[in-house]
């Protein structure tokens, strides 16, 4: 924001800022928004190599050899704490696991406090998960130059990762992206995974992109973010090639935002048949853990076109390739 | 003693005044303009050549912090910023801590107020007892005690009920009513306007209904019970025609627009940027340009500060957890004039709207240069470009979003009651 | 330059030819390093008419320079075919100059499992070793000013050209 005429800008993307290098290598790892499409195929290559390290006797390489990555979760997530984990470990890397309750924040210590705290001891890469829409961005912008952040989720904003090992896992079907058309369903409106995908795919030069759901979980003007919106399966599913499905919170039955699990999974959820309007080579996803019987049925969830498994196999890989280049670039600077 | 401002423009819009003339000050009191009046010997001459000459503002919503908040800002450090801006007379809302729901919150601010010497201080009473929103506060004895007018500043209240008996009492003591548009059930916690950025950020969103809502409860409520409303802080486009269209039909309202809302949008939040965080949020283009019409035409009379100032670490936080509020005293005749600038009022016309317009609305005696008026003055330099930098601001918060901003015309005199309170290094 | 590098991986094999008799080897595994190294090995593989699938390493996870020129962002996959226990191993790359590559590429390989044996063989044997590593099949010895470097482009045709590097710290 500057002088001038300071009311005139139109709205565009945000910019990459301070998730690059100088020389636009990945130094933070916040939001897929704004990163260019060259990086992210990076990310995907890198993450192919990383992905033949588990067939290796000694399934680690000594990359981060001498690193201290800190998963800094102030929201409980044993799930997505365990992936990161698992990824600094087989590059090498100590790992410091630090599950910070946030009411334990309210008595005094501030957010900035703890991040001084953990600097002075002299870690290289924060991974954060936070409850608020752009705590990632904040921690990076104040850390210490020597620290890469990643961030593994912040309240509805972005999951960058989740999102690279959907791509990576769409890309190991269905390498053109260019054809697909991509149906994401359930609660947009609460899901930083969703937001991410959406992110991804578009940079990625996705065919279509569409979100299904109720109009209580539809974000407003999710159009300008370049989806189409649908309220219907039928409508929403016909002819899509990948089917990323959403984990619905049990607490968004309170709040009137939807009446039932059991009127969700009727209207919204993915069982076989309504998979039946979807292309038959049709893919489907899952960022995990599954509500069985609320968003997907079992007979999806476990038949022979769910990939739900592969993505969680590939997020170690992803989360391997992200890591490494962050600290990468820095070394590289 | 005798002072003589000579030969700067004096613009006072109340009296139809603009022209390049000389103004009278007695003592405390505007003794005459164009000719002294008889008998006046000038002790003092003020040179204004150059100059504007304008009322001392009014803003009508300024947080003070003190009592209860004196880490953000005290009655002494921000009277003393209201000076170096111009400003003569600010109101402060109820929602201190204790809030102001007796005399003897109104009595220590004055007290505080009247010690720093800089700036007239008023206050808005609670409308509720500790603005909790259920039973009425003692509003006789509030404005016995001073009270303009009476608020629940941003604090919610139990049901519609309260809030028709409320506006009931407070018109029966005579108080206005200084009411937020604002529905907490449908802003549902959010921080940012429900729209396209809310939903690329994935901020919780406040959706424009969550103030036309309200605003259409508040204009039936006043229509049933004649209370002498005044809406604060309108943020949406639909708003201010809703207000317009009830003034025209004759409902005793008026509105006002904080600053910041003629100049910011949405898209100003831009990555995460916690001093655009704001309640009522930053809207979209087509709401500032229904705002700026509103100001234009008179819809909303009063543009106000709407000043909070924070500590550094009230800010520092995720977007979502930081708090709301702009350090705003000292940019308001800047955004003011460059409205004027910007063509979308005339001088006269914008100067009303941080001088007479605010004090009728408070039923005040100020924001006027006429004859025997207390002699709250203001006087400018219309020519100097400045670079608003925060850490040179004298408010205690430096939680400013125009920093680095450019702007023409600047503060060299603040006169409160003939008394020279501010004057700018440079000046002679 | 006047080598041919046809003739040299000629040479080389007969050399690995003639290690593999005398010292009885049983189906040898080859590996190549990426990107020099496979290129050769391709051929060596080809004329050696070795059975098991041809193995390929890319050591930018394995390099000891990381912290200094960061991650490759080139890195390949490294695809070794079968089980490295109790396996000869023909190791090959395109140039052998301070020994890092192949520091590395041992490490790998050992991440991977035991091998009985691991035999180097290189295309060009420079000087300016910093690692006591030795190659057992060398195509051509080359003596070079430290800041020159011998690279191998390549795949068709490949060919060897001397390179003045500006600066110091060679690769690895």
């Amino acid at each position: 924001m500057t002088g001038g005429a300071v009311t005139m800008r139109p709205p565009g993307p945000l910019p990459a800022g301070i998730q690059l290098t100088p020389d636009g290598q990945l130094r933070h790892f916040l939001t897929i928004e704004g990163l260019p499409r060259a990086l992210l195929l990076e990310i995907l290559d890198t993450a192919e190599s990383f992905a033949g390290v588990k067939n290796q006797a000694v399934k680690k390489v000594p990359l981060l050899r001498g690193k201290t990555i800190v998963n800094l979760f102030f929201e409980a997530s044993t799930r997505t704490r365990t992936t990161f984990e698992l990824a600094a470990k087989r590059l090498s890397a100590d790992v410091l696991n630090l599950n910070i309750n946030t009411t334990a924040t309210v008595k005094g210590e501030s957010l900035l406090d703890t991040l001084r705290n953990l600097e002075a001891m002299y870690t290289d890469m924060f991974v954060v998960r936070h409850a608020d829409s752009g705590a990632a961005q904040f921690i990076a912008r104040h850390v210490a130059p020597h620290v890469s952040v990643i961030n593994a989720g912040d309240g509805r904003h972005a999951h960058p990762t989740q999102a690279m090992l959907d791509m990576f896992t769409i890309r190991r079907h269905k390498p053109d992206f260019s054809r697909l058309c991509v149906a994401i369903v359930g609660d947009i409106m609460h899901s930083r995974v969703a937001r991410s995908q959406i992110h991804a795919l578009s940079i990625l030069g996705t065919g279509e992109v569409r979100v299904v759901g109720p109009k209580t979980l539809i974000p407003a003007e999710v159009e300008n973010l370049g989806v189409r919106v649908f309220h219907s399966m039928a409508d929403g599913l016909k002819d899509a090639d990948v089917i990323m499905m959403l984990r619905l919170q049990k607490e968004r039955m309170q709040g009137a935002l939807l009446p039932s699990e059991h009127e969700y999974f009727q209207l919204y959820g993915l069982t076989e048949e309504r998979l039946s309007v979807a292309k038959e080579t049709a893919i489907v996803m899952h960022p995990g853990p599954i509500n069985r019987g609320v968003e997907i049925g079992s007979e999806v969830a476990d038949g022979s076109r769910s990939v739900i498994l592969q993505q969680v196999t590939y997020g170690i890989a992803v989360r391997m390739a992200v890591m490494s280049m962050a600290i990468g670039a820095r070394a590289g600077r | 003693m005798n002072l003589q401002i000579s030969q700067g423009r004096v613009i006072d819009p109340a009296h139809g005044v603009d022209r390049i003339t000389d103004l009278f000050v007695a003592d405390d009191r505007i003794a005459g303009i164009d000719n002294a009046p008889p008998g006046f010997v000038v002790d003092r001459k003020l040179d204004a050549r150059g100059r504007i000459v304008i009322p001392g503002l009014v803003d009508i919503a300024a947080r003070l912090r003190e009592p209860g908040q004196e880490h953000k800002a005290t009655i002494a450090s921000e009277t003393h910023a209201a000076a170096a801006a111009g400003i003569t007379s600010l109101c402060c809302p109820p929602d201190t801590n204790p809030v102001i729901d007796s005399p003897a919150e109104v009595e220590l601010i004055q007290q505080r107020a009247h010690a720093a010497g800089f700036c007239r201080v008023h206050t808005i009473g609670a409308l509720t007892a500790g603005l909790k929103g259920q039973t009425l506060s003692e509003m006789a004895a509030l404005k016995a005690a001073g009270c303009v007018g009476v608020s629940n500043a941003l604090q919610p209240l139990a049901n519609p009920l309260v809030l028709r008996r409320a506006m009931e009492y407070a018109a029966s003591q005579g108080l206005t009513l200084f009411l937020h548009p604002f529905d907490h059930a449908l802003a549902n916690q959010g921080c940012a306007h429900e729209g396209t950025i809310a939903t690329r950020l994935g901020l919780p969103g406040i959706p424009t209904a969550a103030e036309t809502a309200a605003v259409g409860q508040l204009l039936a409520l006043v229509e049933q019970t004649g209370a002498r409303t005044h809406f604060c802080r309108l943020s949406t486009a639909r708003a201010v025609n809703m207000v317009a269209r009830a003034r025209y039909d004759g409902l005793p309202i008026s509105a006002d627009v904080c600053a910041h809302q003629l100049f910011l949008t949405e898209q100003d939040i831009g990555g995460f940027n916690s001093l655009c965080h704001t309640l009522p949020p930053l809207r979209t283009r087509a709401d500032l340009e229904t705002l700026r019409k509103g100001v234009a035409h008179g819809a909303l009379a009063v543009i106000c500060s709407d000043h909070q100032p924070h500590e550094i670490d009230a800010k520092q936080a995720p977007f979502p957890a930081t708090e709301a509020g702009i350090s705003a005293l000292e940019t308001l005749l800047p955004l003011t004039l460059r409205l004027v600038e910007e063509d979308v009022l005339s001088l006269p016309e914008a100067i009303a709207r941080v001088t007479s317009g605010p004090a009728e609305v408070l039923g005040i005696a100020a924001g006027t240069l006429g004859v025997n008026q207390t002699a709250d003055i203001c006087i400018y330099d219309p020519d100097e470009r400045w670079q608003l930098i925060p850490k040179r601001i004298l408010s205690h918060g430096k939680n400013t979003p125009f920093s680095g901003w450019s702007f023409t015309g600047r503060v060299t005199h603040t006169l409160l009651g003939g008394r020279i309170v501010y004057q700018v290094d440079s000046a002679s | 330059m006047n080598l041919q590098v046809c003739d040299l991986v000629r040479e080389m094999s007969e050399e690995i030819q003639k290690l593999i008799r005398a010292g009885g080897i049983e189906r040898p595994l080859m590996v190549g390093i990426h990107t020099g190294g496979v290129w050769i090995a391709e051929r060596l593989h080809a004329l050696l008419g070795i059975e098991d699938p041809l193995g390929t390493l890319d050591i930018s996870f394995y390099r000891d320079d990381f912290s200094r020129v960061g991650m490759n962002p080139r890195v390949k996959p490294s695809h070794l075919p079968l089980s490295v226990d109790g396996r000869h191993i023909i190791l090959v790359d395109d140039v052998l100059f301070t020994g890092r590559t192949i520091r590395a590429a041992l490490n790998e390989i050992f991440d991977y499992g035991r091998p009985a044996r691991v035999t180097l063989a290189v295309l060009i044997e420079r000087d300016g070793r910093e690692l006591p590593i030795e190659a057992r099949v060398v195509g051509h010895k080359l003596k070079l000013e430290s800041r020159q470097h011998v690279k191998l482009s390549g795949p068709n045709p490949l060919e060897l050209k001397i390179v003045n590097a500006p600066g110091g710290g060679g690769p690895q």
